[in-house]
């Protein structure tokens, strides 16, 4: 099936589920193509086992072109892999030389419980957005678009906070298990725009204090996050989002 | 036969819908918390629907086999999405986008669903930028458009090359909103396995939770399938991996007809094959067919490097062939278009399948508009490159970052090799003009509908029908059904039809695990796909249609015994997943091709080789073939056909022309 000429070992966490005792599993690997991606050569892999009467590996992945966000593999020690900028769909075997150890496990975080093998629980997100991840306009309350301008450079960093792909990178990265780029880059997405103002101070410390109650935890500045995120979230958004946090703190008058 | 009413209003075209929004039977606000809304997929047609519903007081109940409504596979349109808004003054408006897509979708679809659907389009706009999503703005602070194939307007907006990421999220939020507030319940992680129909009516759901493996029987006054297309019939595709068309198939198997299966949108710009391990195909956004060129050297079998290759020895070939739209013709004349160039040995890269894609024209176009802001007076060739990547970066950036990621080389250097690829699904479940289908109270949203592109969809049409579906459709005209279940008090889950479908569930299941055959699913899936891009993809003829439904017999009963999938029932098992969803695309593989094979005429997307003008272009046959093919599902993998007549009153139906 493949047709290269990369051979390489693999060793990938395998757990039967969020119960069972995980390990990692030895698997040797040949003829791979470095035009291959990461994610096709699992599924070579998971072809050989069954072919072979095991079990495949489980990982969770869907759209394979770096936007869903449901690809999650720590490989080496890094999310996503060694490139920068790409999640683990995008990166390609040609990252990898001939002979090389892999070593891939799931993300780590309490808030991020295994499911199985390299898939786990990020439903934590989910509540974190609900908590007051969006502006409060209901179905046909929207006035003409145009009329509300927005300086170009502000939409186009409210743009760049919203790129987050909720991939979780961030988290499985920090040593503190922090999910406070995920959490700040919303806040900061709204809280550049006009639409994003009456709910700003209400927002901040409803999801703040969602994220706290997930189990993640704190902020210690080491900007781990930010250089593994895929999509280039920057620390700006955490700092922002503390900005807000404290103004909400001292000075709104809304009490949440 | 169930009814095949279209229930389109009487009246005027444009008044139709005003009319009926008017004068639809209303749910009052009280009586709306007592009814239940299945809603299944979170895309841009399900969580529009399902957060648009909650808001208006009904009980939801949303599913997703995602691990979170947000990686619907509308996550992934790139481009843009339509609106007549006319904010660039150049002419656009309601009649000339519904008079656009009726002709871009080739003469088959209703005049009346596209007409409302251009209607709506403005507001969709309105309510997005409300939500805060960040679309693309000029310096004024006013939104930005783009062109798209197919029209000569830019109505197209979009936030970089992740205009449905951002759309997506918008609706999401708006949904994760509802869901804090309880007043729709999310199930993640599940699939819809079948639909339970009782006294004619569908009235619930089995799902299985993806997790645990176990099946659970949902009760709804109403069910919303809003489950996307079938792209991934083929295997290799645009669509994520999960992409399928379980749901649509066992409402299908449940009485609803299937529209006009064979229409399929192959489209043109997207990263060709590498090799056999491919196991997706990545899309480039029809926005850089706008700045760029498409093109192939004139010498067959050309060694040498494109940038090598002078201007005068390079053929433009749909500049060539379509002076009018040139690069911006729609997709099914583009893809084919490279095809023919393709076959006929004029091909580039080491595949031969595969055509360029080049920026460099419009990179120094950008850079001398760059230069002048900057007051550098003539400048160079090289100052006019270096000034316009930085537009064409920002542009279409993460685009070029995708490229070379998966191909290994700088589309800033060199231009892009691109190739057609299957990308999505004009035809689906049949509705009628409020969505619902021939089951009384189930309803196809978005691309899981056939309702709204005809033979061929136009870019930024996707976003903009999954969304009118679901925040201004379907919230009114469910009005029309729920207002008369009223008195329908939830059914309990012991009833028998509901006990019927889980065991009929069960069974299927149980039958993959206990094969134990000697094939992985991915084995058949692969088969399956050549079968249909070879017979059934961009050229169809009627004696490959014939042999393909013949091998996807034959396929279909080797698949049922000797398939073999691992693990058990009772935990998370992706392969068991997997089994059931390629068990439905080989049953659907077949009535696509039966579909091609009757539809005896060329159009849009559907080309049959036998129906073709001198020119090469699809030939219709109107007077025989202007109708919706609903297929009904018969027992055994039996398929029988029923037409629903497409009358044209306000368009004159005419030869379609890009020239």
């Amino acid at each position: 099936m493949s047709t290269g000429n990369m051979n390489l070992t693999l060793k990938v966490w395998r757990q039967k589920n969020n119960k069972a005792k995980g390990n990692l599993v030895d698997y040797k690997m040949s003829e791979i193509s470095p035009d291959m991606s990461f994610l096709e050569m699992f599924d070579v892999l998971n072809e050989q086992l069954i072919n072979k009467g095991e079990e495949p590996i489980v990982f969770d992945h869907d759209c394979r072109e770096g936007i869903c966000g449901a690809c999650s593999m720590y490989i080496n020690g890094r999310p996503h892999g060694p490139k920068e900028g790409i999640t683990t769909c995008q990166l390609h075997m040609r990252s990898f030389q001939d002979g090389d150890t892999i070593v891939v496990e799931p993300w780590r975080a309490k808030a991020f419980p295994v499911i199985k093998d390299l898939a786990v629980d990020r439903t934590a997100f989910d509540r974190i957005i609900a908590a007051g991840g969006f502006i409060s306009v209901n179905t046909g309350n929207a006035q003409d678009a145009n009329a509300l301008p927005i300086p170009k450079f502000q939409a186009d960093s409210a743009f760049e906070a919203a790129a987050c792909i909720g991939c979780g990178a961030c988290v499985a990265t920090c040593k503190n298990a922090s999910a406070m780029l995920f959490t700040s880059a919303k806040i900061s997405q709204l809280a550049q725009l006009p639409q994003g103002q009456p709910e700003r101070y209400r927002r901040v410390q409803s999801m703040v204090a969602q994220m706290d109650a997930e189990g993640f935890g704190n902020c210690t500045n080491t900007g781990a996050c930010e250089a593994e995120c895929p999509k280039g979230i920057s620390l700006e958004n955490i700092a922002r989002m503390n900005r807000d946090f404290y103004s909400a703190k001292f000075v709104s008058e809304e009490e949440v | 036969m169930a009814d095949m009413n279209a229930n389109i209003p009487e009246g005027e075209l444009t008044g139709k819908w005003t009319k009926l929004r008017s004068s639809m039977p209303l749910v009052n606000p009280a009586n709306k918390r007592s009814i239940e809304i299945i809603i299944v997929g979170s895309g841009l047609a399900g969580a529009s629907a399902a957060s648009t519903l909650a808001e208006m007081g009904y009980k939801v109940k949303c599913f997703c086999f995602q691990d979170s409504p947000r990686r619907a596979h509308s996550i992934a349109a790139q481009g843009g999405i339509n609106a007549a808004k006319n904010y660039q003054n150049d002419g656009d408006s309601v009649y000339r986008l519904f008079y656009d897509t009726i002709k871009g979708g080739d003469y088959r679809a209703r005049e009346a669903n596209v007409h409302r659907l251009a209607e709506v389009s403005a507001n969709i706009i309105d309510q997005c930028v409300a939500q805060g999503v960040p679309l693309a703005r000029e310096y004024g602070g006013l939104l930005d458009n783009r062109s798209f194939g197919g029209t000569q307007v830019q109505r197209t907006f979009y936030a970089a090359g992740q205009t449905g990421q951002q759309l997506l999220l918008g609706a999401y939020s708006a949904l994760e909103r509802q869901i804090g507030m309880g007043k729709v319940e999310m199930f993640t992680r599940h699939e819809m396995l079948d639909v339970v129909v009782i006294e004619g009516k569908a009235r619930g759901i089995i799902a299985r939770n993806l997790i645990t493996g176990e099946l659970e029987r949902h009760f709804g006054h109403a069910v919303l399938l809003g489950t996307g297309g079938y792209g991934n019939v083929f295997y290799l595709s645009t669509n994520a991996m999960g992409s399928n068309v379980t749901a649509a198939w066992k409402a299908h198997k449940k009485g609803a007809y299937f529209g006009n299966p064979c229409f399929t949108q192959i489209h043109p710009t997207c990263i060709p094959v590498s090799g056999d391990h491919q196991s997706k195909l990545t899309l480039m956004s029809e926005s850089l067919r706008n700045d760029g060129r498409i093109w192939v050297p004139k010498k067959k079998d050309d060694q040498r490097k494109a940038t090598d290759i002078p201007e005068e020895e390079r053929d433009y070939y749909l500049e060539r062939r379509y002076p009018a739209f040139g690069n911006l013709v729609p997709r099914d004349v583009a893809s084919r278009a490279a095809k023919e160039r393709c076959d006929a040995g004029y091909g580039v890269g080491q595949s031969k399948l595969a055509v360029y894609l080049d920026f460099t024209a419009n990179t120094e176009r950008y850079g001398r508009i760059e230069a002048t802001k900057h007051n550098i007076h003539n400048p160079d060739r090289e100052t006019c490159m270096r000034l316009g990547r930085d537009v064409i970066k920002e542009k279409y950036g993460n685009l070029f970052d995708m490229y070379k990621q998966i191909t290994g080389e700088d589309p800033y250097e060199l231009p892009m090799r691109i190739y057609p690829a299957v990308h999505y699904t004009m035809g689906g479940l049949w509705v009628d003009y409020n969505l619902m289908t021939t089951v009384p109270g189930l309803y196809a949203l978005g691309e899981a509908n056939f309702s709204d592109h005809g033979a061929n969809r136009l870019g930024a049409s996707a976003l903009m029908q999954g969304l009118a579906d679901g925040y201004f459709v379907i919230p009114y005209t469910i009005g029309a059904y729920l207002s008369k279940e009223l008195a329908t008090k939830p059914i309990p889950l012991d009833h028998p039809a509901f006990v019927e479908a889980e065991a009929s569930v069960r069974g299927i299941l149980e039958h993959f695990l206990s094969v134990k055959g000697t094939k992985s699913v991915d084995f058949f899936h692969k088969r399956l796909g050549k079968i249909m891009w070879e017979k059934c993809g961009m050229a169809r003829n009627a004696e490959g249609l014939t042999s393909a439904i013949a091998e996807i017999q034959a396929l279909r009963k080797e698949f049922w015994q000797d398939v073999r999938v691992p693990g058990e029932m009772n935990e998370f098992n992706p392969e068991l997943e997997k089994a059931g969803r390629v068990a439905d695309f080989i049953e659907l593989g077949e009535l696509m091709c039966m579909d091609a094979l009757q539809r005896n005429e060329s159009c849009g997307g559907h080309f049959r080789e036998e129906y073709q003008t001198e020119e090469g272009e699809a030939l219709r046959d109107d007077e025989n073939y202007a109708f919706v093919s609903a297929w009904e599902y018969k027992d055994d993998v039996k398929f029988e056909l029923h037409k629903e007549q497409l009358k044209f009153e306000n368009i004159k139906i005419a030869q379609r022309s890009y020239k």
